[in-house]
């Protein structure tokens, strides 16, 4: 992975000292809340309801185990035993003091970590597939990219003060597991006819109050081009997105109203005027990068198929998890393991300090010292030998993360809602606890398969309810928690976003009225092959509403 | 009827003015204001306290009085004075039961 030049490591602690000094200077009443609040929040310090919150970003949501060991440590050290894997792949911390902040930071950067860009109206943490140099339907590792993309974001001059937010994501496989079509910029890396490198432009994706799904402006920009066009899709967004307006501000409000093809020759014009200048990428460049992220020499280790038949035989728990939570590597004596954290009633996304310490030395034993966040709030141990599974299976099952529920139903995305977030409007965490415990029964999970499950606790979708297969919006009604279902939406090649299916849902009928969506579909199912997505493609509403709310319609 | 909440400047914590003119981490200790006189009196004791870079995020928030005990109108109010729901370990809940079992 990369590690911290001279260069990186003097602007990360000459950022520590700086924000350390306004703390100081905060906390002794030099400076008013109103000239701090900018400068807390590129720093990733909000304020939320009960305390600070301090968002820290893994880019690319990529880690080792030193890193992971950080996490816990500041976890139990400065915080409540606990930290929050977000959507965006990074980590959040619920309860600092704003006085133990700087310390928090002198610790990240002691293992090349910090929180910039983490807030603010900049470009933020570059996501990518969380089984980035380890998927088997792989054409490149995104990372070197996203990396690239890092280097070059990081405190831009031109594009610190953006419009709005601006999020990137890249993605090296045909199979969208970045949801990169829900992104300011998605990219695809991808090959010519020519077997060269580069990428598919998407733009203007996103989700929040007005979701959209991205356009493609550009079908194959080489790769030495990068910084070049997304300077010039950041140029005219910096130009013309409106800033007269927060709500109309992200860049696919832009490229919605401005019409995507005129969007696309004004960043071509723009591109054509830069191109071949100094942000053109050297080959050398790219490859020097590349090098930090070369995979792990993957030793021979073909005695893992006979270790698995062996164990699976002896264990039906770890047959099942083998099945649910662990995918095919590009090596075929390598697997990436999937480890969630949606234990059943379990918080998504969240990790206890002793946890995380855990994984860092499984990490470290089994799985070349890598570790990945996911968007969908698990970490990843993308190289493990499949001879050694059943060992971080045994782990696993020890510290409750052994849950063999990935891409099941209870396998939910929730934001942290009303019982932690200042913007939110109706809880999250307790509907998801509630729909994982209705749902417990591992063979009824696996009866149901592939559906995502997707919680937001306001309109800004934190949770990416708009592209949950169900998403479930938490909104604010006459002083109390409302409900909203949308079915069909996808965050995969395939993006859609879901539609309303009706009136929303009070907190006491939310989970039942998931399981009737769920034993319709069921019931609707051409065969078990047909996911929930497919059979709502197939047949519409119509079931769903008549399932939902056919008893009222006779009762009025 | 309305009470006055911010959250302390050193360490977020959700905070309430008590009769002393003080910031109470419990709400039990706030002080009600039943009319427009004491909202007001309120309002300038919170805009002296962020001046004095004591609280930020000051509020005047409604509540009622169920059984003696002040009780917020909004959820969010009342999450913020207890803790998140689904850790009763956390949050000012944490300590009452800790302080209950002492």
């Amino acid at each position: 992975m990369y590690r911290y030049d001279q260069f990186d490591h003097d602007f990360v602690k000459a950022r520590v000292a700086e924000f350390t000094d306004q703390v100081d200077r905060r906390l002794t009443g030099e400076i008013t809340e109103d000239q701090f609040k900018p400068l807390r929040l590129m720093n990733g310090v909000y304020l939320q309801l009960h305390a600070y919150m301090l968002r820290v970003a893994i880019p690319y949501g990529t880690l080792n185990s030193r890193q992971l060991r950080m996490l816990g440590h500041i976890a139990r050290k400065y915080d409540k035993g606990y930290g929050h894997f977000t959507t965006r792949q990074n980590i959040q911390y619920n309860w600092p003091s704003l006085s133990d902040i700087p310390a928090i930071l002198g610790d990240l950067a002691s293992v090349e970590m910090h929180a910039i860009q983490t807030s603010g109206n900049c470009i933020r943490n570059v996501t990518a597939d969380h089984f980035a140099g380890a998927a088997a339907d792989e054409v490149a590792d995104p990372r070197p990219y996203a990396e690239i993309l890092r280097q070059w974001s990081s405190v831009h001059p031109e594009f610190s003060y953006l419009p709005r937010k601006f999020k990137i994501a890249v993605t090296g496989a045909e199979r969208d597991r970045a949801a990169i079509q829900v992104h300011d910029i998605g990219l695809h890396v991808k090959k010519n006819a020519e077997g060269e490198l580069g990428f598919a432009v998407y733009v203007g994706g996103g989700q929040g109050r007005t979701p959209m799904i991205a356009k493609k402006i550009c079908d194959f920009l080489p790769e030495k081009d990068l910084l070049t066009y997304s300077t010039a899709i950041l140029r005219v967004y910096n130009l013309h997105g409106r800033r007269d307006n927060k709500y109309k501000a992200r860049i696919k409000i832009l490229v919605h109203e401005t019409g995507a093809e005129e969007f696309a020759r004004q960043v071509e014009a723009e591109f054509t005027a830069l191109k071949d200048g100094d942000l053109k990428l050297p080959e050398e460049d790219i490859r020097a990068i590349e090098r930090y992220f070369a995979p792990p020499s993957l030793t021979a280790r073909p005695e893992g198929d006979e270790a698995l038949r062996l164990a699976r035989l002896d264990s039906r728990g770890f047959s099942e998890w083998l099945d649910q939570n662990v995918i095919t590597h590009r090596h075929a004596d390598y697997a990436a393991v999937t480890i969630s954290l949606k234990g059943i009633g379990e918080a998504p996304g969240d990790a206890s300090d002793s946890q995380m310490e855990a994984i860092a030395d499984l990490a470290e034993r089994y799985g070349f010292d890598e570790i990945r966040v996911s968007h969908e709030q698990n970490l990843i141990l993308p190289h493990v030998a499949r001879a050694d599974l059943k060992a971080v299976y045994d782990a696993l099952v020890g510290i409750q993360l052994a849950t063999a529920n990935s891409n099941l139903i209870t396998d939910i995305i929730a934001c942290p809602g009303l019982d932690y977030c200042a913007l939110a409007n109706a809880r999250s965490i307790i509907v998801a606890q509630n729909i994982s415990k209705r749902f417990a029964s591992m063979e009824r999970q696996r009866e149901i398969g592939e559906l995502k499950l997707k919680i937001s606790g306001c309109i800004n979708a934190c949770g990416h309810h708009h592209v949950g297969h169900i998403g479930i919006l938490g909104v604010e009604k006459k002083g109390a928690e409302l409900y909203q279902v949308t079915l069909g939406g996808s965050g995969d090649e395939n993006t859609s976003v879901g539609e309303i299916i009706g009136r929303g849902f009070g907190p006491d009928e939310i989970t039942d009225a998931i399981e009737t969506v769920v034993d319709t579909y069921l019931r609707v199912r051409s065969d078990g092959s047909e996911t929930f997505l497919d059979a709502y493609r197939r047949v519409g509403q119509a079931p769903f509403k008549e399932a939902l709310y056919a008893g009222e319609a006779k009762a009025a | 009827m309305k009470v006055l909440t911010a959250n302390r400047l050193t360490d977020g914590e959700a905070v309430w003015l008590a009769a002393d003119e003080s910031w109470s981490a419990s709400i039990d200790d706030a002080v009600i204001a039943s009319d427009k006189e004491t909202e007001g009196w309120l309002s300038a004791a919170g805009d002296a306290a962020c001046a004095d870079n004591l609280v930020v995020d000051v509020n005047l928030i409604d509540i009622e009085q169920v059984d003696g005990q002040t009780v917020p109108i909004r959820l969010r109010e009342r999450i913020r004075a207890a803790g998140p729901t689904n850790r009763s370990d956390l949050g000012k809940q944490a300590k009452h039961h800790a302080g209950r079992s002492d």
